[in-house]
Parts: C-alpha cells; structure tokens; sequence
C-alpha cells in the first residue's frame, strides 16, 4: 500500500501528460481499465485481512476517483480546446458588408402622397382618381369658371386643339365623383396636374391632392377642424400654428388660403417664409352651390367643403427639399435619399 | 396693386402702425405681398438754393457754386450739367450719410474748396429723370430736410389681389377696406365739379353698348406743353411703380391708381369725325402706343373715328391719336367697359396692361363722372387749359344692376358653425356699403354699392362677413366620421401593393413627365401618332407619351451621363393611346427599367451583369402577388425591344405587357448602353388578384423523378412543360426545370433540358406502377410533340 501514493502520483502525471484525447484514453486504460494498476489494487483486497480491507478499500477507491476525476477534467479540458480551436477557425468579419440586393425606395412624391392618403383614410375618406387628359367641362366650366374668367389666365392650361386639355388642378375630380354618387361624399383624389409654366418654383407637371366632403350640415368650422387636424398630423407638430385667410376661388364660397406657422423657423422669419414667419400650403372653401349643382347636388339640402393642396411643395417644407425641379430630374442621387 | 402707405394713410388712417396694418390687410383677403421702403436710408440732406456758380478754373466739367442751407453758404464743387443760380437741390451737408454708407466730408477738388454735395436723384436712392442733379420747385422751403420734403419716410406696400376683389385695385378701394376693418373715417378727398370754360365738345356714338354701357368725353384746350408734373405725384407715381411720362398721362395714370378708373386722352388735334365705340372688323389694324401694329380680329371693342381704330378699348391707345410733348388739345375719355367685352382680348392679342387688368376684373361703374372732374381739374392745376362740359353716352339697359340678395341668419350660421349676433350682420353689411332692408326676424335684403359687383349669391355675403368678423374668430370642429371608407377588396392589387414589392426587389421609383420628347416618342412607337399639345412648354415636352418607356429611358440617358453604373427604376402612371375617331385610351401602366450587374457588388460575389432572366423574375414576382397563375411569356416582336430578347405577356389571352432587352439599334440611337432591359405591364390586367383557397396539406410522401430531354434547339421550354402538365393528371404536383444544355454529347442543333417531376396524391400512397405509367404517358407525349427522346 506504500506505493498507492507513488501510483497516484504517477497516474495523475500521466494525465496531465497527455497531449491528446488517445493519449488520455491510454491513461485511463493504464490505471483504471480492467488491467489497470489502480483497478489491479482494488483486485488485491481479497488477499487482505478482514480488519484492513475496509481501510485499504476506501484509499484505493479514493486514489480511483481523484484519477477518475482527473481524467474527466483533462478530457473536457480538450474537447473545449477542439472546439474553441474549430470556432476561431469558423471566425468571419462581420463589418464586411452582405450579400444581395439592397431595397430601393418611393418617389418622394408618392411618400408625401401616402401619408396624406393614410391621414384622411383615418377619417373615413375614400380615394378617387380621374382622367389627366380632361374636358373643359369637368376642369373649367362645372367649377364655376366661365370661359372668360380672369381665373382662367392664373391657370396657364395645357390645350390639344380640340376641346380637350390636360387639367389643371385635381379638382374635376369633384365633379365627377358627385356625378357618379350619391351624397353623402368623402373622398380625396391625389394626382398628377398640369400648368404651363416652368421656372424655379414651377413645373409643368406637378400633384395635388383634392379633398372634398358633402354632407348634411357641414360649416366652414369643420373645414377649418380637418384642415388643421391633417396639417399638425402631416408635421407631426401638435401645436403647430394654423391660420385662415380670406381669399378667392370659384368653385368654393366661403374661400380660404390656409398657412402654417414656418416649419423652417418656428414662425420667427427667415428665408423660406420670405420674413413673414408664414407659409402658405394650401387652399379651401365651402363648395359652391354652383358646383354642387354641376355635381347634381342640391345645395339647399347638403353643403360641403373642398381643399386642394401641392404634394411637392408639403414634400418640400417635410423635407427641407429647397429646389422642385429635381423632383423630375429622377437623379437616382437626390430619388434614393427618401428611402 | 402697389402704392405708398402715406398716401393711404390720407384716405384712411387707423391708429395702427405699419406692420400691424398689413396684417390686417392680409388677414382681410388683401394679402400683402412685400413691404419695402420708399428710399435708400440717408442723412444729412436738406432743400438747399444755389446762390451763385463760376467755371472752375482748372476742370471744364466742374463748376464752383455757392449754396444757400437757409442758414448758411457753403461753396461746393460740382459736376452736374444742369447746375445754375436760383436752382433748389437736395444738398448733402459736411457730415451727411447717403445711401451705400458714402460719408460727406470737406473736400478740394482740383484744389478748390467743396463744403458738402449737391445731389442727383439716383445719389438719394431715387430713380433719375434727367441726368444731372435733382430739381426742386421754386417754392421748396430751403433748410427743410429732404426726407421730409419727398415724404421718403414712407413704404411701398404691394398687395397681392384675387380676380374678385377688383374693387381694390386702387388706394380708394384699399382705403375703404381700413376705414371698414378699423371703423375709421373714409377721408375721400372732396372732389368738385369742374366749371366748363369752353363749349367745344366732340361727338361720340356708342355702337356697341353692350360692350361700351358709359363713355364719357370731355374737351380740354389749351394746356401748356411744357409743363411739368409736381414731384409729389410723381413721387407717388414712382412708389407704385410707374414712370412718369408727361403731365396728362401722369394725370390719368394717377387717377387709375387713385380712384381704379383707367383713363385715355387722345390729341384733339389727331381726331377726325367722331367718336364711335364699336367692335372690329376681321382685318382692321392698329399702331397701338408701344410700337407694334396688330391685326385685329372679329369682335374686340374699339375706340374709332373717322379714319379707323384710335385705340383698344380698355386695353391700349394708338399711336396715331396719341398725346405728345408738343399736344395742347386733349379729348379725356373715361369709360365704363363691360368686363366680358374685355377679358381675354388683351390677352388674345398678347397684352396686358394696368387698364385691361382693371377693366377685365371689373371697374365701378359708376365711377366715370367721378374720375373725369377728378382728371380734369388735375390737368388745369398742372398744365392750365380749358375744360368743356363732359359728353355723356350710357345705355342704363346695358349697366350692371346690383343684385338683391336674400340674407338670413340662418344660413350665415349653416355656412360658418357659428350664429353671428344679428346686430353684428347688419354693422358690417353697412359698414361694407351694402343697403339692407330688414326682411323679417334676422332676414335681410341686400344690395351691393356699385363697386361690389362681385356680390351675386347669399354665400358671397356671407364671406364677407366672416371675413370682416375675422376668419381666426370663427370655431374649428373636426366632424364626426360616420361609417368607415369602402372595404379594401381582395380581387385588385393595390398600386401601393406593387410598388412596395418593386421597392423591395432594389427599384427606385422615378416620376416623370407624361409629355415627352416627339423624337423619343416617335423611336418607341413609330407607328402611333401621339397626341400632341397645342401649346407645349417647350419642343422637348410636346407629345404625350403612349408607353412610360418614354419617360425611364431619358432619365436613364440623364443619370449615365453622370457615369451611374446601376439602374434599377419604375415608374407607374397613365400612358395616352389614341383610339380610333378621336378617342383616347388613359391607362395605368406599372414600367421598370435595369441596367447593370444583376447585383449589387460584393466581394464574394462574381460580377455579372443583369440579364433578361434577373428582369424576368421581378416581372414574375409582380404577376405572382396577386396569386394568379396562367401568365404567359412568348416570343414576339416589339419595335422598343431586341428581337431575340423579347416577351409579350399575356394572361388568358389579354396582353398583359412585354419584357426584353432594348433593341440594339435603338440603344445606338439614343445614346444609351446595349444591355438595357425594359418592362412595361398593364395595370388592369396584373392587378387582378385571386381570394386564396385553402387546400388540405397531403401527408402522404411525394416522390422526384429527374428526367432529361433531348429536343430540337427551337423548342420553347414553355411549350415544353405545358405538354408535361397536359400529359399528367393532378398526381403530378410540379414540375421544374433545373438545367438546360447544349454541347458535348447533344447532337448539334438539338437541346437537353432536364426536369425534376414531383408526383404526389393527396390521401394516398402512389404505386410506382402508377408513377411509371405517368411518366410514360409525358415521355410519348413529348416524343410525339417535339420529337424529343429521354437523354442517356
């Protein structure tokens, strides 16, 4: 029994020598296999006297398991080492960039667009749309305008020769869903409309988005509610100052210009609001009985209101886009900064 | 409309300072567009007299004055032509600051002594009307400062009017306006019949009253031609911005700004006859006053006398019967023009002046007697002369009558969410200058003065009201939402739907314009005239486009030429089609352009530029979302596209669109890379979708069988695996198509492709039997219809 502890010694030597998992495994059947020296030990008891066995026994199995332990420790010791060694070589660099295509994105245009969609499709608001290449009727005439109306001169039209021209604001498309229904109506009609006037603040073609409501006892109060709610919405400025200004348009009567207090400035004046801390974004009015009756809707039993807005100049003022021409360049440079 | 603020502060003067007064314009519906001052900043100056000049003994240009400042003589040098003993000039003291900070100090020019500057207009920020130093009348207080001489503490203000609000178009009309909003008296300058010196008179006849309802003529004789019009009312001449010409024009040019009543005069001595108002002639010509004569068409009102037209009415004067520097007669014409008679003819023949402006929105049609004795007496006090009596012609069946309109209370509450205090209505109404007859309990009949025409109906009334009450005073609700917008339908792919899956597959989304480039137009459809616009911006954007290729092919030129290596665009919008008898086709398209490698550069990724098959699965990824299958691709000819890279698509025989690769020779032609691929749907026809139907899952195995034909070259692989699917039953569940070859052990001119056939039966196990059988069935099949046989 002297050398149970040499052998210990020895055997946990051997463990801490191996250099691999078969080498640990050789140990293992060295000391503790069937031929073992520790298991050949634990043999040997039965040649020992019943008052010495107990006492031998417990050493030998105590000398086992610290071996045994040993042995556990060194081989998960290096089968953590395989693995750490297998993950470092899996290693990629994950600055590098991905594989495969990149999303593109909306015009910026059709972002504006949507948002506004979205606002009034919260309200119960519909979307129509109408023909770009409309009648004098539909644009001019069922509006209020008349075909010598000083109106007429503001709108710089686009004409075929033939009677028919590109329109000139969304606002036919009032005429035609009246035309088409039955109050009541709640709609907008977002699109593409047409002047004939390019310079730095104007291109020949460019979007509106025309609201119209027809109801029972609509006033100019809800006008001036929906207008405003949309405007603080579209800004995501609660506070966002809001006002009216008498103006003229004759397809609506009452009429207002509406402006909002600078987006650029806080209203305190600067270059954008031209000093006057305002900017102006949009138009509306009480639908004139002329027009609802166009639209074959009596005035004397439904009122409604009507706004039309330009989608490039919210995008702008949104944006802080200072030039509208590029909106039609499609220079993928200025398109891919909306994504 | 652009005036000076002291000039209306003379008619109406609230105790308001200038830039509340503009807010107020503004938020009244006379929105204020620009204020600006009436003169550079400057100090120093004074009214100052020449008291004696003498050459310079050295400079032949100079002279030496000695200037009188109503307290002192200070000797100053100057270069000015027109500088002479006894002239009054604006004299810039030692210490003066003029405009652009230009410091006066003692000086000697050429060695002679200069105390201060005599100064020229332009020095003091004024415009120069002859060159040389600024004159002032005789009876300038020497010593007074010359700001305050020229009133030059003032400010333009320029107001931006709507067509309805004609009746502002003058300082009496603005002034009306203050004296309204700030219930502060209306300070009309009193305005006296002139007493008729003279009895000549000159005939007029009105042939066209409809057109010409009042036309007054007045004679005046005997003016000074050499007289000069006063600085005050060429100061307020210049503040709005018009120059000033002569005495009598300046005149009826003040008077246009002063009371809206454009005026004429003509050279008594240059008429002949008389005078008759009356339409033209298709033919007639005119010499008008800025040079160009013009043809006149049939239909436009003119002033005429015995040798033909004097002048469009309303709009501009000849130049045959024009005043001149040397006329001492005049004939004053002052008219009422019936706006429909004006509007639009000076724009028809490409005019427009302050008189057609005022008289095609519409003139006080009682103002004319008005602005005659007005004129008159301003000519007499300026230039001397004598009047006669005014000739009057007025068709009173032809003038505008003011309409009566029924007010109620009621409806001003139904129009602006909130019920207007009775006693409110009816202050404003007269404050406005409307008459009104009470007509019941909160009920009124109401007439317009004569300078409101715009009042026709209850609504314009009540504008009105709102408007002087204060739009920021009126409530603001949000109304109820009653009932939701349609039901969002299952059967259509929205716009939105297509273009996100656009977006994701890497497109950008282009806008462009719907009328394009005729030589681009005429490239992709040769055989389509466009319609074309009558009066396009400009010869680039004259036709509209019949396909949205139009529109990415020039932005891909725009963005190549900016050396971009990758195009991914679409667009959606309408394309114009003319149909047969004048009809026109407006239908939405969905078109995406590529160009570039298939993907976006990668280091581990083999650089390969985008091919028709990239471009044909986003295009198969559109038809897709709407869960429709039976789209078709064939091979078929389009003008735009190469012919061996080209799709028409098609679902259940409707054309759904095309697919290729630019046509080679096309890509030459516009400058553009050869490997640009092009695809443009129709959006009636993939936006049809399909409600989805469940189908039971099968657990039962599925089994591949991989077979290889062999085929002549020619045979579409579409052909191919619709034989497969005719010859199979519903046991076949796909068939897929996972190699095409040519080459080595394919006899030449024929193919192999390769198709992985997955057999499955929803509640059963499939026998091989079965499977083999069917699998014979598409060998035969295909044997019999392409003469394809199984690959060894």
């Amino acid at each position: 029994m002297e050398n149970l502890e040499t052998l210990t010694r020895a055997a946990l030597d051997a463990v801490n020598a191996a250099a691999d998992l078969r080498a640990l495994d050789e140990v293992r059947v060295n000391y503790l296999g069937k031929k073992g020296e520790i298991s050949q030990l634990l043999k040997g008891l039965g040649k020992l006297s019943a008052e010495e066995r107990p006492q031998a026994g417990a050493l030998i199995n105590e000398a086992r398991d610290a071996v045994q332990q040993a042995l556990e420790t060194r081989r998960e010791a290096m089968e953590q080492a395989a693995l750490n060694a297998q993950l470092a070589g899996e290693r990629v660099d994950v600055t590098l960039p991905g594989r495969g295509e990149l999303p593109g994105n909306l015009h910026p245009v059709t972002r504006t667009r949507r948002r506004i969609e979205d606002f009034f499709a919260g309200l119960g608001y519909d979307v129509a749309e109408g023909p770009e290449v409309e009648d004098d009727f539909h644009n001019f005439e069922a509006l209020n305008i008349p075909g010598h109306h000083p109106a007429r001169a503001m709108h710089d039209t686009f004409y075929f020769g033939d009677g028919r021209l590109l329109r000139t604001h969304t606002s036919p498309v009032q005429i035609r869903v009246m035309e088409n229904g039955k109050p009541p109506f709640r709609i907008i009609a977002p699109g593409r409309v047409y002047r004939c006037d390019s310079d730095l603040t104007h291109t020949p073609m460019f979007h509106q988005v025309e609201g119209l409501l027809v109801d029972q006892n609509i006033t100019f109060a809800d006008l001036r509610g929906t207008v405003a709610a949309f405007l603080r919405a579209f800004f995501e400025v609660d506070d966002l100052a809001v006002r009216f200004r008498p103006s003229y348009f004759p397809f609506t009567e009452p009429s207002a210009e509406v402006d909002i207090g600078c987006t650029h400035c806080g209203g305190n004046g600067c270059r954008v609001c031209k000093q006057t801390g305002w900017l102006e974004v949009m138009g509306c009015g009480m639908v004139h009985p002329t027009v609802l009756r166009h639209g074959g809707v009596d005035p004397e039993q439904y009122s409604g209101f009507a706004f039309g807005m330009g989608i490039e100049r919210l995008a702008m003022l949104r944006y802080g886009v200072n030039d509208l021409r590029m909106f039609f360049e499609n220079d993928i440079r200025f398109l891919s900064q909306f994504a | 409309m652009r005036f000076n603020e002291s000039w209306l502060r003379e008619w109406a003067n609230p105790a308001l300072d200038t830039e509340a007064l503009m807010h107020q314009l503004t938020m009244a519906g006379l929105e204020v567009d620009g204020v600006e001052t009436a003169a550079a900043s400057f100090t120093g100056v004074v009214v100052a007299e020449v008291r004696e000049t003498a050459p310079h003994p050295d400079a032949d240009k100079l002279t030496l004055c000695q200037v009188f400042d109503g307290s002192d003589t200070f000797p100053v040098v100057c270069g000015a032509p027109n500088v002479r003993p006894g002239l009054r000039v604006p004299f810039a003291r030692v210490g003066a600051v003029l405009p652009g900070d230009f410091r006066i100090k003692s000086a000697k020019l050429r060695g002679q002594p200069s105390e201060g500057m005599l100064c020229g207009a332009s020095e003091l920020g004024l415009e120069d009307l002859i060159d040389g130093l600024l004159e002032l009348p005789d009876d300038a207080p020497v010593g007074t400062d010359i700001r305050e001489y020229l009133s030059l503490d003032d400010n333009i203000i320029e107001v931006d009017l709507t067509p309805n609000r004609a009746d502002c178009l003058s300082v009496r009309g603005i002034a009306r306006e203050v004296s309204v909003l700030n219930r502060v008296p209306f300070n009309e300058p009193a305005i006296t019949p002139v007493a008729s010196t003279l009895d000549d008179t000159f005939p007029v006849t009105v042939s066209a009253p409809g057109s010409c309802p009042r036309y007054l003529g007045r004679v005046i004789r005997g003016i000074n031609p050499g007289a000069h019009t006063p600085l005050w009312m060429v100061e307020r001449l210049r503040r709005a911005g018009l120059r000033p010409i002569d005495p009598v024009v300046d005149v009826t040019n003040y008077v246009l700004l002063e009371l809206g009543q454009p005026m004429h005069a003509f050279d008594l001595g240059k008429l002949n006859g008389a005078i008759d108002v009356r339409l033209s002639s298709e033919g007639e010509k005119l010499a008008l006053l800025d040079g160009q004569e013009i043809t006149l068409r049939d239909g436009s009102l003119l002033i005429t006398d015995a040798s033909g037209p004097i002048a469009m009415a309303g709009v501009m004067g000849g130049a045959g019967s024009s005043v001149t520097d040397a006329t001492c007669d005049l004939f004053l014409e002052a008219a009422f023009f019936a706006p429909l008679a004006i509007a639009g003819k000076a724009r028809s023949y490409g005019l427009h002046t302050d008189s057609s402006h005022r008289f095609e929105r519409g003139v006080d049609p009682a103002l004319q007697r008005l602005a005659m004795e007005r004129a008159t007496a301003l000519i007499l006090d300026i230039a001397g002369g004598q009047a006669g009596p005014i000739t009057e012609v007025a068709s009173e069946a032809h003038l505008p009558e003011p309409a009566e309109i029924a007010l109620s209370a009621t409806r001003v509450e139904a129009l602006l969410g909130i019920a207007l205090p009775v006693s409110d209505i009816a202050d404003i109404l007269e404050r406005l200058g409307m008459h009104i007859t009470e007509a019941g309990a909160g009920q009124w009949a109401v007439r317009a003065p004569s300078w409101r025409f715009d009042m026709a109906i209850e609504q314009d009334l009540v504008e009105d009201l709102a408007r002087v009450y204060g739009y920021d005073r009126l409530p603001s609700r949000l109304p109820a939402i009653q009932g939701g917008g349609a039901a969002q339908t299952e059967m259509l792919l929205s716009a939105r739907h297509l273009s996100d899956l656009m977006c994701a597959r890497g497109y950008l989304e282009a806008i462009t314009y719907t009328f394009v480039d005729p030589a681009m137009q005429q490239a992709l459809a040769p055989s389509l005239p466009p319609l074309a616009l009558a009066n396009p911006i400009s010869s680039e954007l004259a036709v509209m486009r019949t396909t949205l290729w139009a529109g990415l092919l020039t932005t891909a030129q725009r963005n190549l030429n900016r050396q971009v290596a990758r195009l991914r665009l679409f667009e959606q919008g309408l394309r114009f089609v003319p149909q047969a008898e004048g009809e026109l086709l407006q239908e939405p398209m969905l078109a995406g352009l590529v160009y570039g490698s298939a993907r976006p550069q990668h280091f581990d990724d083999k650089a390969r530029k985008a091919d028709f098959f990239d471009v044909k699965a986003d295009v198969e990824a559109l038809l897709a979302a709407g869960g429709r299958t039976g789209f078709r691709f064939e091979a078929a000819d389009n003008d735009v596209l190469h012919p061996g890279q080209s799709a028409r698509i098609s679902l259940e025989g409707e054309e759904a669109g095309w697919l290729g690769r630019l046509h080679p020779a096309l890509a030459a032609k516009l400058d553009l890379p050869k490997d640009i691929y092009l695809f443009e749907l129709r959006k009636a026809v993939i936006e049809q979708a399909k409600v989805p139907k469940f189908a039971e899952l099968s657990d039962q195995p599925a089994v591949r069988r991989d077979l290889a034909f062999v085929v002549p070259e020619d045979v579409p692989a579409g052909a191919l695996l619709d034989v497969v699917r005719q010859a199979c039953d519903a046991r076949l569940r796909e068939v897929r198509l996972f190699d095409v070859y040519q080459g080595d052990g394919i006899e030449k001119g024929r193919k192999s492709l390769a198709l992985g056939l997955t057999f499955q039966e929803r509640s059963r196990t499939l026998r091989e039997a079965e499977i083999n059988d069917l699998i014979a069935g598409v060998v035969s099949q295909l044997k019999q219809e392409f003469n394809a046989s199984l690959r060894e």
